[in-house]
């Protein structure tokens, strides 16, 4: 075992894993945090909190992980590369190990021009690869970039990695998640999957190169709510393409149930990626509606979540 | 070269203010050529200023503000005047500065960036001066300058139709490399994971090339 953390129980198992993506709110206040918690509880392996996305200010990752796991849940710490330089992100690495945090996800972070504090300077002093490879030296060696000082304690950590298979250039993608796998990714969760078609043929590229077995590939859903949202995912989202027959069907669905259309299809999408070789779990981020994260687990037969000791 | 763009007039009128005598300074290095600092643009940034009434403005354009023997040419004609308004990049405003120690000197210019001539009156962005030019791996496309978060295992999953997320009009620098090295039969280039930067250029730079070390001074 890596961390011990509950993900990586479940996923050596052989379990298939369900995650799921909790925002820290735009404010000061735990309960926003428990509120959304317990929306989930029962529900998911494991929570990921994420860290600013969008480039907006809200409460930092690393204290909203540590809130969720004192409510007894297994959060995924998401760390961008974007706000802090390696000293910082090594020194909160320590940190969130040291409050109990096993789970790390490593990205590049949208960037801040997109959100409230445009003006900021980004920092991108390492990249999302090189933070993998700096938390497995962090881990395997106990030692921090460019230094040969033992560190102190232990460090378990379970790394993630996201991948984008959808971006350009599409066949490129495979061979960039291996450069993830081969920094040290454990653990992968994908982009939103909309079109099984087009997902199916990436999958098939990973299994040929062999990364399905050196790590464990979550794939990423993300119920839609209306029409609008089909649209604006498949044309503003980079990476994500929402097949036209799904934006029909969510225009199809009638006045005030484009929720539960949504809920239907994400349901439908869960249980065609459960057939795809290589495909060890799913990453449900129902954006600022983790109301449909237990009903989508329940609906999938994915619950109760298997309770694994040791 | 270095390539820079004058500043808001009111922004340059705020610095001048209540000066009654003032000397444009153009450079005839990379200001000139990039349009914006050059014996043209002191003559135009004058008319301009000119509707400050009751201050005397004169201009000279020197060969390069960043060489001490050009800017001593201000010596003989810099008396008299209450301050100095340089047209040259960052670099030749604070030689100016550095040889008129009691005058007050101000940019007129935003230096942007080092890039190169698109079009005329069109510059791009090609270089940030990290101090470690990876150009070798990257098929001569800079990740450091052309991709917004200046990744060296890009692309991120940001890009969309080839283009970059914060802009959809420029390209994804790093969907260029891949296709340049593709193109080159050289992706393995971009196969292994490129290391953290050594950042080299995080302390004030000075650079004595080789041969030229006696000649350093104190």
């Amino acid at each position: 075992m890596k961390s011990g953390s509950n993900l990586e129980k479940v996923l050596n198992s052989g379990k298939f894993a369900v995650t799921a993506e909790l925002g820290p709110p735009k404010g000061a206040d735990p309960g926003v945090i428990k509120a959304k918690a317990g929306l989930l509880k029962g529900f998911v392996d494991s929570v990921n909190i994420t860290d600013n996305q969008t480039a907006v200010v809200r409460m930092s990752s690393l204290s909203a992980c540590a809130l969720v796991s004192a409510g007894g849940f297994d959060p995924v710490m998401q760390m961008v590369t974007r706000d802090r330089n390696r000293i910082a992100l090594q020194s909160d690495v320590l940190g969130a190990v040291s409050l109990g945090i096993k789970n790390i996800l490593c990205l590049s972070g949208d960037h801040q021009c997109f959100g409230n504090q445009p003006y900021s300077k980004g920092v991108y002093d390492i990249d999302s690869i090189q933070l993998i490879s700096t938390l497995k030296r962090m881990r395997d060696e106990k030692k921090l970039l460019d230094s040969d000082d033992t560190l102190t304690g232990d460090i378990g950590i379970f790394i993630g990695a996201a991948s984008t298979p959808f971006s350009e250039p599409v066949e490129y993608r495979p061979l960039r998640l291996k450069k993830k796998i081969d920094a040290g990714a454990d653990f992968i969760q994908t982009q939103c999957i909309y079109d099984i078609e087009l997902f199916k043929k990436f999958m098939e590229r990973v299994v040929d190169l062999g990364l399905h077995e050196k790590c464990h590939i979550l794939a990423g859903v993300t119920p839609l709510k209306s029409a609008r949202m089909a649209v604006y995912m498949n044309t503003r989202v980079p990476g994500v393409i929402v097949p036209e027959k799904l934006i029909s069907r969510m225009e199809g669905a009638r006045k005030g149930k484009g929720s539960e259309e949504g809920i239907a299809i994400c349901c439908e999408l869960i249980e065609e990626l459960r057939q795809i070789d290589g495909v060890r779990g799913v990453h449900i981020m129902a954006i600022e509606w983790e109301q449909a994260v237990g009903d989508i687990v329940k609906k999938t037969g994915l619950f109760p979540r298997p309770k694994i000791r040791g | 070269m270095v390539i820079a763009r004058i500043k808001p007039i009111e922004e340059i009128l705020g610095f001048i203010s209540g000066k009654k005598s003032v000397l444009v300074v153009g450079c005839a290095g990379c200001t000139a050529v990039c349009l914006a600092g050059g014996q043209r643009e002191v003559d135009s940034l004058i008319v301009d200023l000119k509707d400050n009434k009751g201050v005397i403005f004169d201009g000279y354009t020197m060969e390069r503000q960043c060489e001490m023997e050009f800017v001593a040419e201000l010596d003989h004609l810099i008396d008299g005047f209450q301050a100095v308004l340089s047209m040259a990049c960052g670099a030749g405003v604070q030689f100016v500065a550095e040889r008129f120690p009691g005058m007050p000197v101000f940019p007129a210019l935003d230096t942007v960036f080092v890039g190169a001539n698109r079009e005329v009156g069109q510059y791009q962005e090609n270089c940030r001066c990290c101090g470690d030019c990876q150009l070798a791996y990257t098929g001569g496309i800079c990740p450091v300058a052309l991709c917004a978060k200046g990744i060296y295992n890009g692309p991120c999953g940001g890009s969309r139709n080839g283009k970059c997320e914060v802009d959809e009009k420029t390209a994804c620098a790093w969907c260029q490399i891949y296709e340049r090295l593709k193109d080159q039969g050289r992706l393995d280039q971009i196969m292994n994971i490129k290391k953290p930067m050594k950042w080299k250029n995080q302390t004030q730079g000075t650079l004595v090339q080789r041969g030229y070390e006696k000649f350093q001074q104190d």
